[in-house]
């Protein structure tokens, strides 16, 4: 294969990278945005979504997208009650103290991890497309799916945006973001505007997991890579900023499918981890951030 | 009638308000006035349970809110402009607007009435708000608590930074809606800012309440503005 085709299928490969980030991302940002609560545990909510799309996929015998469906329904309610759960018991209790919250969702990180391998196991295990199609091009033939994925990613974006620009829901998340204690004056819940969001956030990131899932195998430890992508991805767009989130996560996951195929997935997250550090020492908030109220 | 009983409020440690203990009724403009740290602030932002007091009573027309979280507060009509306007920056005018619409869930002929107050906002509706004037920030701040419909209205140095012809039609607006019949309670630190408006003054130090007087005795014997605010007038 040419140079060329091969930057273009290592950029599809990017592009595929970037959307399952961009969802995983948004929910993370989403969350830092309105609660300030930086969610250690949020990969771990990618895992979930993919294990119980494992679990869907097994119990729904017939044809794989009866249980892609079915997981990408009740996955996300599941993992956004289990999270909604999480924030009336710890976050609300600890008042959302930034550090306070940093050292609680580590420790639901490691709960959510261990309860998975007892009840699921340490295999990784595979979890069919729901639909089998290559597209042929002229150079290689491209898996059906992963394009879908894409569309996917940018119908859910788009969805995100519509939710917060043009819906009363949209608007009360912003107030909540921009100053909580104005919203509380203006009879804004903010408490639970702030359980909303982190069941929200952790159901994007068990749709991202979902999407993901026939890709890369559904495993116990798959967390830790989304979460380290997503953190940079939100640092380098502006921690709270869904705009800088999409870009980022565009730059973030073309960079590492690009530089992962045509050289080596080391180089690939050298170079995330130095644009992270390039930001925060040139824009601390982010290329799209701004300092909180 | 608005009617607070014995407030105790604390940062942390420290005592913000001692016994603050007010009322103010429909179409009365009460002024709290005093130094800086006096507990001016504290003691609004008491009365929307954002500083929660640890001890004391509030009361709107013989309604006890003192159990209700903050978010409750407004729904009873207490509206609130905060000191330094706090608007929603990254929204639009209308969006700020539509903020103020939720409290109660009024509709829009609430927020035609509180745009009848401030018609000048009409042409920025969909600007940022954080892009507008001063002056045309502290009108939004006002019109959003208008919103509400309040019975209520506590305005924390509305005219803080404001050049004089929209301190003199801020001031318009206060007596418009004290002749309509809202209960005023006026935050300021300048005694020419409340001398127009006030029907009584509140002098505060220290986090309470020292001596309440009617604006005519105020008037008559200026050292009680030497002694709390450290001017002569």
């Amino acid at each position: 294969m040419g140079l060329g085709p091969y930057l273009l299928l290592a950029t599809l490969e990017g592009l595929v990278q970037a959307a399952v980030l961009c969802i995983t991302a948004a929910g993370l940002s989403l969350v830092f945005g309105v609660m300030r609560v930086v969610n250690v545990a949020h990969g771990e909510f990618v895992m979930l979504g993919a294990v119980i799309a494992w679990y869907a996929a097994s119990l729904l015998t017939g044809h794989p997208a009866l249980g892609f469906v079915v997981a990408l329904i009740i996955s996300p309610l599941i993992v956004g009650a289990i999270a909604a759960l999480s924030e009336r018991l710890i976050l609300k209790r600890l008042d959302y103290n930034p550090e306070a919250t940093i050292v609680a969702t580590i420790g639901l990180l490691y709960i959510i991890q261990q309860s998975v391998l007892i009840l699921y196991g340490p295999d990784a295990r595979p979890v069919d497309p729901p639909f089998y199609y290559t597209i042929r091009l002229p150079w290689f033939g491209y898996s059906a799916y992963k394009l879908f994925v894409i569309g996917a990613a940018i119908l859910i974006m788009g969805l995100i945006w519509f939710v917060l620009q043009k819906t009363r829901a949209g608007l009360i998340m912003r107030a909540t973001q921009f100053d909580r204690e104005t919203a509380q004056a203006f009879g804004i819940p903010v408490d639970k505007v702030s359980a909303y969001v982190f069941a929200l956030g952790a159901g994007l990131a068990a749709i991202a997991g979902i999407l993901v899932v026939p890709i890369q195998q559904a495993h116990y430890l798959m967390g830790t890579d989304p979460l380290l992508l997503s953190f940079i991805v939100v640092i380098i767009g502006g921690l709270g900023s869904m705009s800088g989130t999409v870009v980022a996560a565009i730059l973030i996951g073309l960079s590492d499918g690009i530089l992962s195929m045509m050289f080596s997935p080391t180089l690939a997250k050298m170079v995330s981890t130095l644009l992270v550090a390039l930001v925060l020492v040139f824009r601390p908030n982010g290329l799209f951030g701004k300092a909180a109220r | 009638m608005l009617k607070i009983e014995d407030f105790d409020s604390y940062y942390g440690q420290s005592q913000a308000l001692r016994g603050f203990s007010i009322s103010v009724s429909p179409g009365e403009v009460l002024c709290l006035l005093g130094r800086n740290g006096a507990g001016k602030t504290t003691a609004l932002k008491s009365i929307m349970g954002i500083v929660p007091p640890k001890r004391g009573r509030i009361s709107l027309n013989g309604v006890d809110l003192t159990a209700l979280p903050p978010n409750r507060i407004p729904m009873h009509g207490i509206g609130y402009v905060p000191q330094g306007r706090r608007l929603f920056s990254e929204l639009t005018v209308r969006e700020n607007l539509e903020i103020g619409l939720m409290t109660r869930q009024t509709g829009a002929e609430a927020m035609e009435r509180a745009l009848s107050y401030f018609p000048a906002l009409r042409e920025r509706f969909h600007q940022r708000s954080g892009t507008l004037s001063g002056g045309e920030q502290s009108m939004l701040a006002m019109a959003r608590a208008l919103c509400i419909e309040p019975t209520i209205l506590m305005l924390d140095e509305p005219t803080e930074g404001l050049m004089p012809s929209m301190i003199a039609a801020i001031r318009d607006v206060v007596v418009k809606l004290r002749e309509e019949g809202v209960g005023i309670l006026l935050v300021e630190q300048r005694i020419d800012a409340v001398l127009p408006v006030a029907d009584r003054i509140a002098f505060m130090d220290h986090g309470e309440i020292k001596v309440e007087m009617e604006i005519d005795a105020v008037r008559a014997d200026t050292s009680i503005l030497k002694k709390y605010l450290g001017v002569g007038h």
